[in-house]
């Protein structure tokens, strides 16, 4: 209970393998991608678009909790924060991911086709913002201002590991109150022009917010899979406890409830007003096999997480917690790729190595940025003023 | 001091760390019966307590669960069994339209089931006295220090080794707490006037209310001289006409404006001859003929007049436009179809306009030239 015994923190590097482990899905992923673009070009563009989401999903979703953390005024995750600070370093590798977006426009947007816009009335009523110049403009726009925020951010924190100083939390903080809306506002536009565009006739207003909710559930994922294992393995800090387990738990359940609640909202609207501009989306995915990634949609999002995560002993099992994290990625992909294959293949659904080696690509990259950072950096926050409340913390 | 009973040894402290200290030495010392007392919820009491995880969770979970049961249950019954109506074209039972509502009650039902739940049953509600309420360690507790109460009836009570347990963990004051005697000797009746004048007034108070508000407050009108004039209002018997209708009949004979009755109803022959079409064939007039003509002759004759439409082999299939009898027909017989209708095809008159008529007749002209050109079209 001594408030005056400053935090004894001696680093603890990684098991080597952790490393080797993302290295190694990232030659494998790397290599099946090249194969990839060589056997079959228009699917491949359309998985990179999953592997894109995906990555955008882990970077910037860590950075906005890291800001949440700043804003909210929480403790709790301090002793961990830097942990999300170090996925939120997948944003500088989002680039990579979109360059062969770029040059493969014409396979994945119909609107960019000149011919297509000029017979089409609603493709040419949209084309003042669905052209190719003003998408590229923004996609520009959009990951230079994550670049920007992360960097502002994360230098703070990490110039306070030594300093100490309370006034770059108070920067944070401020930082964080502009970046959250700023934040909003291109995850909504990025989840419309790389996804919603894929059917440029559809339309759906609560589009932005359905992607937000899974971009945050798979970044609270990632980072909840890592502090329980490092914990687990000593490899943090000394105070972090099946209270703080409890309380990523809740954040997770919360996300998964909040996922179902609107990605339920947006089927209930369209299926009650029942407008054929509208719901030819969602008989998409119900037709030629679709069906059953629907269903199973719905269950591996929700209904498993749901009941795996809902009685208290189960926040607090670090096993469940692990699992349970992965289990929440899987079904981010899956939720990828319910969003994003249809439109490359109505009549069937396309399972093949393709399939697999984008997400391969992605988990490596990830746990490869993440180790990379580790090793640099320390694991904990150890200057930040409210670590000693963190590690303190109690339900 | 005889006539005191003592209800508990009481401490307080200054500090929500120093009653986190010290729930978890009395909780090791062994007392059982004990209680610690906070103005604001402390985190990490439950731990220092050792207190088992709160079953209030699964009350919830059983009261939520019959709150949806109860949802689908009455929306079945409303929808489906009592009094079911076609919405939107969606099926009787159209589960995700019923979602909203069986959520809503599930959340209405664990929340208040649970409130009650914690109130009758861990509160043991209808009892509303408890000797520590009305003390001197309750007022301190209750605004700015943090208390800790061993009941007499612990098993390991004992006054002695609490006051020191209380002063080792460097508690700022220590306060027995005593049963209010009066409470506890006082002799409950079943059957007490006071009681009962009491709940009889407050049914006279609730219903009175409720009566007042209900049915007279939610009638009264702020200002009544618009609703309040001599008038007659729809469905109301007249007592000043014999037929006793309230909303006259028009005049025999009149006519709306605009509108011109059809005299030829059963005389074909005599529209032919008599009716000639007063619109020219202007591009206006064709293309309002036009529009007209997709809108309710095409779903059945084709948009060419072909007789191909899409409904082809769903009725009796229409007939060409083009057939040399329709081609001789004069524009005044084709109106009389229009207008009253022939074999399976209705009436169009309370749809089209007498202008809209005649300005698809020019339509359908212009059609049958499309494919019987004259030479001078050339």
């Amino acid at each position: 209970m001594s408030n005056e015994n400053s935090t004894l923190y001696s680093k603890k590097n990684l098991p080597g393998n952790f490393a080797k482990i993302g290295q190694m899905l990232l030659a494998v992923g790397l290599i099946l991608v090249v194969l990839a673009y060589f056997v079959d070009h228009t699917r491949s563009a359309f998985n990179n678009l999953i592997l894109l989401m995906f990555l955008t999903s882990i970077g910037v979703g860590s950075l906005f909790l890291v800001a949440m953390e700043y804003l909210g005024g929480a403790v709790w995750s301090t002793p961990f924060r830097r942990i999300t600070e170090f996925f939120a370093a997948v944003i500088l590798v989002i680039p990579l991911a979109a360059i062969p977006i770029y040059f493969n426009l014409h396979d994945l947007f119909h609107w960019t086709h000149a011919e297509a816009v000029a017979e089409d009335k609603i493709l040419a009523g949209k084309s003042s913002y669905l052209n190719e110049t003003f998408f590229i403009i923004r996609i520009v726009f959009f990951i230079a201002v994550w670049f920007l925020f992360y960097f502002l951010i994360i230098k703070n924190s990490k110039k306070q590991d030594s300093s100490g100083d309370p006034k770059l939390t108070t920067r944070n903080i401020k930082l964080s109150a502009v970046f959250i809306p700023i934040f909003g506002l291109t995850i909504t536009f990025a989840s419309i022009d790389w996804v919603m565009s894929l059917e440029p006739h559809w339309f759906s207003t609560i589009f932005g917010v359905y992607f937000f909710s899974g971009t945050i559930l798979a970044a609270l994922a990632f980072t909840t899979f890592i502090v329980v294992y490092m914990n687990e393995k000593g490899l943090l800090i000394k105070g972090i406890k099946k209270d703080h387990y409890y309380s990523l738990g809740a954040y997770l359940f919360a996300f998964i409830n909040f996922w179902a609640y609107i990605a339920f909202s947006q089927y209930m609207l369209i299926w009650y007003a029942n407008l054929p501009e509208e719901t030819f989306w969602f008989l998409q995915r119900w037709e030629g096999g679709w069906m059953y990634i629907s269903i199973a949609l719905i269950i591996i999002h929700f209904v498993v997480p749901y009941f795996g995560l809902l009685s208290q002993p189960s926040k607090m099992n670090p096993k469940r917690l692990m699992f349970m994290s992965i289990w929440i990625l899987f079904a981010h992909i899956i939720d990828l790729y319910w969003l994003i294959m249809p439109t490359y293949s109505k009549d069937s659904v396309p399972l093949g190595w393709i399939e697999l080696a984008f997400p391969i690509l992605a988990i490596g990259a990830v746990i490869t940025v993440f180790s990379i950072k580790a090793k640099k950096e320390n694991h904990v926050p150890i200057g930040d003023p409210k670590l000693k409340r963190g590690l303190d913390f109690r339900l | 001091m005889t006539d005191k009973k003592l209800y508990s040894l009481t401490a307080v402290f200054d500090k929500p760390d120093d009653i986190i200290n010290a729930a978890e030495k009395v909780s090791d010392s062994g007392y059982t019966k004990y209680d610690i007392n906070t103005p604001y919820p402390v985190h990490g009491l439950d731990g220092a307590m050792k207190l088992p995880p709160s079953k209030l969770g699964y009350s919830a979970l059983v009261l939520g669960l019959s709150g949806t049961f109860a949802a689908v249950l009455m929306i079945y019954f409303m929808s489906v069994y009592d009094y079911p109506i076609v919405i939107g074209g969606k099926p009787f039972f159209a589960l995700p339209a019923f979602v909203p509502i069986m959520f809503e009650i599930t959340v209405l039902a664990a929340s208040i089931g649970t409130v009650l739940t914690m109130l009758f049953f861990f509160f043991k509600f209808p009892n509303n006295s408890h000797p520590l309420l009305e003390t001197d360690y309750m007022k301190l507790v209750s605004v700015d220090k943090y208390g800790v109460s061993i009941q007499a009836d612990d098993p390991k009570f004992n006054e002695d080794e609490i006051s020191k347990l209380y002063n080792d963990l460097g508690a700022s004051k220590i306060l027995p707490v005593y049963w209010d005697l009066e409470e506890v000797l006082y002799e409950h009746k079943i059957v007490e006037p006071k009681f009962l004048g009491m709940l009889a007034l407050t049914a006279i108070i609730v219903s009175g209310t409720v009566y007042f508000s209900l049915n007279k407050l939610m009638f009264m009108e702020p200002f009544s001289w618009m609703m309040e004039q001599e008038k007659l209002s729809p469905q109301q018997k007249s007592e000043f006409f014999s037929d006793g209708y309230s909303m006259r009949p028009p005049v025999e004979g009149a006519i709306a404006r605009g509108d011109l009755p059809y005299q030829f109803a059963d005389k074909p022959e005599m529209a032919a001859k008599i009716l000639s079409n007063p619109l020219v064939s202007s591009e206006e007039n064709l293309l309002l003929g036009k529009t007209k003509y997709n809108i309710y002759c095409s779903p059945c004759h084709g948009y060419f007049g072909e007789g191909d439409s899409r409904l082809r082999g769903q009725f009796p299939n229409p007939p060409s436009l083009h057939s040399q009898k329709l081609r001789d027909w004069t524009d005044g017989r084709i109106y009389h179809v229009i207008e009253v209708g022939q074999n399976v095809m209705p009436a169009y008159n309370t749809q089209m306009t007498n202008n809209e008529k005649w300005a698809t007749i020019l339509y359908i002209r212009a059609l049958q030239r499309s494919l019987n050109a004259k030479e001078s079209d050339l």
